[in-house]
């Protein structure tokens, strides 16, 4: 388990080695404190949906989940798009609300970023990913913690970088995005010298 | 017809979705490894762009404002059920190496936001257009990344060896950094420098200058 802890937190980090989430990465790291209430809402929305996407998956989709209905041959696995960007859009929803409700402060502090984590890829990659690398339960809760705080790592860090990185006399054509892009993969150049930690 | 052909040609270079709108990253920097996965996945997004716009454009004035964004996931997210279904039905190989990315079209900003900034507010034609432009802007870029990164990782291009590497005895020594994630940032970061050394309107303004500093004697 800790194995896959630190290899979905470092080895195989969602933003610097599978691109995703990299539009919101790279447009939202303007700020150091945006960019780190950001990443909690994606550790927090990241924990909850894999391991809900998991149980849906499992109970309901695969083949021969309806069979004690009397309906063995029964595959749905083709909706699973489908299904996974509503369970996200409805646990951001409920997050949303509760949120709210009993922890203001947090909610006040997350602000805009709930309703944006919907269309984050790095979501709906790690929901896939459950689902190509066959998590059990267990598994998948471990793995959507950990590849939501190796995110949240990523994208705070790069922020930090990027508030000095305004400050810096670099070529007009690198200014803004194209520097962002070559700092990203010095860092993700970086983050592979974990590699060998989780295995 | 030729205000509604700049829809076509501004996407490619003058607006290019990846290199200035900052959409449709992801996928982008993932499926470059090879050449071929990254046409097959610049035709299946090209695909899947038109026919949203298409059909968003459609019914845009019979879907209720409140509940747009939902309607339009979940139009976009049925197109690409059929798109994964068909590249594993005809292109199994493929659709193994494109692995979870064909999926990640659903949440892929590009396709959301051009139905959202321009499809929901013009006709059907001018909206194909759009997708259809954007889509090109996007494979155009797709297709430089993955040629530099095949052939100077591997030395070949669509499979076909180009430059022979000194394992077979040539002397081409491959450069393993291609085809790891670094080098996909690395080469889009350069080509933004480029096209904005030559398209100078695109530089971004320096937030802060630097004062230049005043030698006393």
């Amino acid at each position: 388990m800790t194995d896959l802890l630190m290899t979905a937190i470092f080895q195989e980090n969602l933003a610097l080695t599978f691109f995703l989430g990299v539009c919101t990465f790279l447009a939202v790291s303007e700020r150091l404190e945006t960019a780190f209430g950001l990443g909690l809402a994606i550790i927090v929305v990241q924990t909850v949906t894999v391991p809900v996407n998991n149980l849906i998956y499992n109970g309901f989709l695969l083949e021969g989940a309806w069979a004690w209905l009397g309906l063995p041959d029964v595959d749905l696995t083709f909706l699973k798009l489908i299904a996974f960007i509503g369970v996200i859009a409805a646990m951001v929803q409920i997050l949303e609300m509760t949120l709210d409700r009993f922890v203001p402060v947090l909610y006040r502090a997350l602000g805009i970023f709930l309703p944006l984590i919907t269309v984050n890829c790095a979501v709906l990659g790690g929901s896939l990913f459950m689902v190509e690398r066959q998590y059990d339960f267990i598994e998948s809760v471990v793995f959507g913690f950990g590849s939501g705080v190796g995110w949240a790592l990523a994208i705070i860090t790069f922020a930090a970088i990027r508030e000095r990185l305004k400050y810096s006399d670099m070529p007009a054509g690198l200014q803004g995005l194209g520097s962002a892009f070559l700092v990203t993969g010095l860092m993700s150049l970086g983050f592979s010298a974990f590699a060998g930690m989780g295995s | 017809m030729v205000s509604n052909l700049r829809h076509v040609t501004a996407p490619l270079i003058g607006n290019n979705p990846i290199t200035l709108q900052i959409l449709g990253i992801c996928s982008a920097l993932a499926v470059t490894t090879s050449l071929s996965t990254a046409l097959v996945m610049s035709l299946a997004l090209t695909a899947v762009l038109c026919l949203a716009s298409a059909s968003i454009s459609l019914i845009r004035h019979h879907i209720p404002n409140v509940i747009r964004l939902i309607v339009q996931i979940i139009i976009i997210a049925s197109l690409v059920i059929v798109i994964d279904e068909l590249l594993q039905a005809y292109a199994y190989e493929i659709s193994r190496q494109l692995s979870i990315f064909v999926g990640l079209i659903v949440t892929n900003c590009l396709v959301m936001g051009r139905a959202e900034a321009f499809a929901m507010r013009n006709p059907v034609w001018p909206s194909v257009l759009d997708g259809l432009g954007n889509g090109l802007g996007y494979s155009l870029v797709l297709i430089i990344v993955g040629s530099i990164r095949e052939l100077l990782g591997a030395g070949s291009l669509l499979g076909y060896t180009i430059l022979t590497p000194a394992s077979e005895g040539g002397w081409f020594v491959p450069l393993g950094l291609m085809q790891l994630a670094p080098s996909a940032f690395f080469i889009i970061g350069l080509l933004i420098w480029v096209i904005r050394t030559r398209w100078t309107e695109q530089v971004e303004t320096a937030k802060f200058t630097l004062k230049t500093q005043e030698v006393r004697q």
